[in-house]
């Protein structure tokens, strides 16, 4: 004891009782803090913000700001939510090559892993879409025919009447939507992406945008076959016209060339 | 009639043989004998280009055939059904009963698809074979007296097949033709005072109403095809009775026709390549799909596609619109819609123009004669000229039509392309007639050059002292007919304009304008004068080098 009253007035006293109150508080905190399963994913979560902030750093910052707030260059982030970033980052349009009227669809140099982590980041800004479930937009429980309907109403007038892209002012166009992942479509809607409106859900419910991806996946999907033969595109009676002239006219010119080559010859009398 | 004799002649020997009877039969009839002894020996040239107008008759014969099949099972009727056939993705959709029995066709009918794929498929090629018969005839001056009539008869059958083209594509009432109707209505109503009435009239009220498939379907099945069967008749007589042009050649003159007989060469010829057109139209319409109405859905009038263009023949129309400003004026408290009602009014002028131009010319060169031996388009330069810049005013319109195509496929903006169709409209015609005029005056100088100095061989002979020259061959005789055969016309000049008397007479503004027309179509600028027989012969008689 005489010991310890003896140092008491040394000079590290102080900093040894705050580290011994900071390991009894801290002891404290360790036995009645809420249970451990959320303590982790907490941690996981904001490394995932972290993580994504610094890919956001190198990949986005240059046009959307450092903080996401935007520049002349590229629109504010905040509040456009994880769903926004999933589409447009894995569809390869961001980060944009160059600024245009429309930013194309390319090659995704990120791993899912990475551009969850970029979402995470941008959600982290403001309250947006999350990224849909495979539920949300799965074929179970989906009206093709109604969605075919729904997709006539509010999506054909740009995208054609089974979604093989059309043009829009100045060069922007509206996109084919041939082979794109459900899971991108259900983002489009749900997002607006570039000149596209959005759907909120409570313009097309969640219901209503299942039975348009459905509806694309049975008319523009893998598996839809052509049922009167090749398609020309999909694109309508130019396509048509074209292939009337050039395969139809050219084919019977060059049989009614073939014809007249061949002709009786006259008799030598 | 003429056979009685020889008939029991024939009868005295024994029974003359079946066929022979049944000729006889029919010849007492239909007087077959005189008819055959006077058109089985017509001659027919042989040139392919002469087989395009076939080609236009066997398609049409083609449409008519499925066409019949296609109506057993079209319901003209706009009456709303609920879908329950084989497709999956309109099960349960509210539908006219025409598009629904169109579905019915092409799902539920044994050959539906191919023999509806067959009808519309004959039907582009039906129009595009009338385009370029039409050109062929425009640019071999074959329109020339006394054809004329039938120039009219042949653009009369274009103009309608355009028309039952149109009608036809609206038929199934889906979604695609659903917007041309409408785009049709609109322009209906852009015209001043009498538009709204003329639409309610056609519709029977308002747009789309309840009637428009069944009046369409009348006019579709019945009244065009019913008034273009008359003119192909027609046509096909005139033909016959004109008989064939030629081009120029050597046996081949303007009193005679140098050719194969119709029987039987031209009769085997003909029937089978009704079998080889009807082959190829069938081959194409197994391979590619068109109008496939189960992805556009059935028409509501709320819902529209981007891309929706009518059938290539009526392209040029949609192309006019697609361009037009906007334009629109306020007269009276009347909205004037300028942006519609004048490509409607320029729609039948596009047309019309290539239409009249036989007259024109015949008023320009006041030749009366008679021409059934063909031009070739370089020795009819301002003609040529004239034909290739109505075709680029007519492309010029077709990519107005499809400007968001090409926006979409060659990566540019809408607004450029429609910016270069509006200047084009105007620029490219006359940069095509420029440019074609001096390509064939350029052909005509190089048709002189072979005349005069014969073909170059490539051969390079070396002459003893060390010169070097081409050595050219002669054209044969034949040739040289082909190439001189052509006739150069003199302008025109406005005559003396004082009388015997001495008095001046006074010259008429038409008079003018003919001599300077004439001018531009045969003056020094517009053909190079062929050569004569006295320079052929100068040059030939070994007086001078080549």
């Amino acid at each position: 004891m005489k010991k310890l009253s003896a140092r008491r007035r040394h000079p590290a006293a102080a900093l040894v009782v705050l580290l011994l109150a900071l390991v009894f508080s801290g002891g404290l905190y360790a036995l009645f803090a809420p249970a451990d399963q959320a303590k982790a994913d907490e941690t996981a979560q904001s490394l995932a913000i972290e993580e994504g902030k610094k890919l956001y750093a190198v990949g986005c910052a240059s046009c959307h700001g450092t903080g996401g707030q935007g520049t002349s260059d590229g629109p504010s982030l905040v509040g456009v939510g994880a769903a926004a970033v999933d589409f447009q980052v894995a569809t390869g349009r961001m980060p944009a090559q160059q600024p245009g009227a429309q930013v194309p669809k390319k090659k995704n140099i990120y791993s899912q892993a990475e551009i969850d982590q970029l979402a995470a980041f941008i959600a982290s800004l403001g309250a947006g879409p999350s990224v849909p479930t495979e539920a949300e937009y799965g074929p179970e429980g989906a009206d093709i025919a109604k969605g075919g309907e729904l997709f006539r109403t509010n999506c054909a007038q740009c995208h054609n009447f089974t979604g093989k892209g059309g043009a829009l002012t100045h060069g922007k166009f509206a996109p084919s939507l041939e082979g794109v992942d459900p899971k991108h479509i259900y983002e489009a809607m749900q997002t607006g992406p570039q000149n596209m409106p959005s759907f909120p859900d409570a313009t097309l419910s969640e219901q209503n945008k299942k039975d348009i991806i459905a509806y694309l996946h049975a008319v523009n999907g893998d598996e839809t076959v052509s049922n009167g033969g090749l398609e020309l595109g999909g694109l309508g009676p130019v396509s048509e016209g074209l292939f009337a002239w050039i395969f139809g006219l050219g084919a019977l010119i060059a049989v009614a060339v073939w014809v007249a080559a061949r002709t009786a010859k006259a008799k030598k009398s | 009639m003429s056979t009685t004799e020889s008939s029991t002649e024939s009868r005295a020997r024994g029974k003359a043989p079946a066929g022979e009877r049944v000729a006889d039969w029919a010849d007492g009839r239909l007087g077959i004998y005189s008819l055959a002894k006077a058109n089985m020996r017509k001659i027919f040239p042989d040139h392919w280009s002469f087989m395009l107008g076939e080609v236009c008759l066997y398609s049409f014969i083609i449409i008519i055939l499925t066409g019949v099949y296609l109506t057993l099972f079209f319901h003209p009727s706009m009456n709303e059904v609920e879908y329950h056939g084989s497709y999956v993705p309109l099960q349960g959709q509210l539908m006219s009963e025409a598009f629904n029995s169109t579905m019915h066709i092409s799902f539920d009918v044994r050959g539906g698809l191919l023999i509806r794929q067959i009808h519309h498929w004959a039907a582009l090629i039906f129009l595009a074979g009338m385009f370029v018969h039409m050109m062929r005839v425009f640019f071999t001056g074959a329109f020339r007296k006394p054809r004329e009539v039938n120039w009219l008869f042949g653009f009369l059958l274009f103009v309608l097949g355009m028309f039952t083209g149109f009608t036809g594509y609206s038929l199934p009432d889906d979604l695609l033709s659903g917007t041309g109707v409408r785009f049709m209505e609109g322009a209906i109503l852009s015209v001043p005072i009498v538009g709204t009435y003329l639409s309610f009239f056609l519709f029977g009220g308002e747009f789309p109403g309840g009637d428009f498939v069944a009046r369409f379907y009348s006019i579709h099945i019945l009244l065009l095809p019913g008034i273009m069967l008359g003119l192909v008749v027609g046509h096909l007589i005139l033909v016959f009775y004109h008989k064939h042009t030629q081009f120029a050649g050597p046996g081949k003159s303007n009193n005679n026709v140098v050719g194969m007989p119709l029987l039987p060469v031209y009769m085997a010829k003909a029937g089978g390549f009704f079998f080889l057109v009807f082959g190829v139209i069938a081959a194409i319409s197994a391979i590619a799909t068109i109008n496939p109405i189960w992805s556009m859905g059935p028409y509501r009038p709320d819902q529209v596609s981007t891309g929706a263009q009518p059938d290539w023949y009526m392209g040029f129309s949609e192309g006019l619109i697609r361009v037009m400003p906007g334009w629109e004026i306020d007269f009276w408290g009347h909205t004037l819609v300028l942006g519609v009602f004048i490509p409607l009014i320029i729609f039948p002028l596009v047309l019309v123009a290539i239409a009249v131009y036989p007259f024109i010319e015949s008023w320009v060169t006041g030749d009366k004669r008679e021409h059934h031996i063909l031009d070739r388009p370089r020795n009819a330069p301002t003609r040529t000229a004239f034909g290739v810049a109505w075709i680029t005013w007519y492309m010029v319109l077709l990519i107005g039509g499809g400007n968001d195509l090409w926006a979409t496929h060659f990566h540019l903006s809408i607004n450029a392309i429609t910016w270069f169709v509006r200047i084009a409209f105007f620029v490219a015609p006359v940069i095509a007639f420029v440019v074609t005029k001096r390509i064939c005056l350029g052909l005509q100088r190089r048709d002189r050059e072979k005349v005069l100095h014969g073909r170059e061989t490539g051969i390079i002979k070396r002459l003893p002292h060390g010169e070097f020259i081409e050595v050219h061959e002669p054209l044969s005789q034949d040739a040289l007919h082909t190439l001189t055969a052509h006739e150069q016309y003199k302008p025109a000049e406005i005559g003396p304009t004082v009388d015997e008397n001495g008095v001046e007479r006074k010259v008429k503004g038409s008079e003018k304008l003919r001599a300077k027309l004439s001018e531009a179509y045969f003056g020094e600028e517009s053909q190079i004068p062929k050569p004569t027989v006295e320079e052929y012969k100068e040059i030939t008689s070994g007086h001078g080098h080549h």
